[in-house]
């Protein structure tokens, strides 16, 4: 690797190769935006029963994290879930 | 005992037919007998590749109709004696075949032949299924491009789920110019995301564009991708051959812009 690689940016082929990482975890999972849709709107139910949620913006994919053991990566569901306010309007503590 | 060997790729355009006619001809060239069968029903290619186009009487779906004896729609080339083509049907569609059609045809054809190479249609549907249908062995052919290798990502769970026992890959169109400065993913990262074994690495050269043109598959001489395609055709024998070292040599200047580059 040269002096400039140091200030450049990733190379396209390393942006090729996480790209494809990340779209195959979600095609070999055989998950449809449709049951991911799902799964969000079940999300932002349960979450609303005990804290107010901007289900706008609300984010879930599939992704791949380091597992524990020593099998590589795993994937596993992401869920970004912005609160608007820790206590629900209607909760009666 | 006769093997068949089905080229798939899911993605159009990786070169499926291109390495199905060198394959085919490296093969015969090693003294197996060999016949190449075009499951492209109604894009008709493998001929022209082959430089057979004219020689064609006879097809695929006249010998599942019975139209003709297998004898008579078989072109021998007679550049190789132990090779045979199969041409596919230019008016009809993929529904004219069906899986099980495909599984009897071949069946006919081990009975004379040690390989039995299908090329295979890009896509997943009626004609994929087609191909599949009979093979004992899947090359899957990809390019080190995104759209390329998921598609390959998608034709390996296809094979798997039909129970095509051995997949191999095939990475096809390298450019170590771009691999070297990290604009094109290498042999290893390919194999990595698929994760099935490498049966061989073909880079893109001209000279397939040449022998395309003229007709003439070009395994066995001495370009790089001929000697890839000559390499691969030792690997399905079983012979382990060395992978080739695919750095073009470069000039002095080359060298020179090189170390300009660096700093």
């Amino acid at each position: 690797m040269g002096l400039m690689d140091l200030f450049k940016r990733k190379s396209s082929g390393d942006i090729a190769k996480d790209r494809l990482k990340l779209v195959l975890v979600s095609d070999r999972a055989n998950c449809s935006p449709d049951v991911m849709e799902m799964i969000k709107n079940d999300i932002i139910q349960v979450i609303s029963k005990y804290m107010e949620i901007d289900a706008e913006g609300l984010d879930i994919q599939i992704t791949q994290t380091e597992s524990e053991g020593n099998n590589g990566n795993v994937p596993a569901l992401y869920a970004n879930i912005p609160i608007k306010d820790m206590k629900h309007p209607n909760a009666s503590r | 005992m006769s093997e068949v060997i089905v080229i798939t790729s899911g993605k159009g355009g990786v070169g499926k037919t291109t390495t199905t006619a060198n394959v085919g001809t490296g093969l015969a060239q090693l003294n197996k007998k060999v016949v190449l069968i075009d499951t492209d029903i109604g894009l008709r290619n493998l001929d022209v590749v082959m430089g057979l186009e004219n020689r064609i009487v006879y097809n695929l779906v006249d010998v599942i109709e019975g139209n003709c004896r297998m004898k008579q729609a078989l072109i021998k080339d007679k550049r190789y004696p132990n090779l045979s083509l199969l041409p596919s049907a230019q008016t009809r569609d993929k529904s004219a075949v069906s899986p099980e059609q495909m599984i009897k045809l071949i069946e006919e054809l081990r009975e004379e032949f040690d390989y039995i190479l299908l090329d295979c249609p890009a896509g997943i549907e009626q004609g994929f299924k087609n191909a599949i249908a009979g093979a004992d062995r899947a090359l899957v052919v990809t390019t080190p491009e995104v759209s390329a290798i998921r598609d390959a990502d998608r034709i390996i769970g296809l094979l798997c789920a039909h129970e095509v026992k051995q997949t191999e890959l095939i990475v096809n169109r390298l450019r170590m110019d771009m691999v070297k400065r990290g604009d094109m993913m290498n042999i290893n990262d390919v194999t990595d995301i698929l994760a099935i074994d490498l049966i061989g690495a073909v880079p893109d050269d001209e000279q397939i564009v040449i022998s395309t043109n003229q007709g003439e598959p070009l395994v066995g001489s001495d370009c790089l991708a001929g000697k890839a395609f000559e390499n691969i055709c030792h690997r399905i024998l079983g012979e382990e051959v060395p992978f080739l070292d695919l750095e073009i040599k470069s000039s002095v200047w080359g060298k020179l812009k090189e170390i300009f580059k660096k700093n």
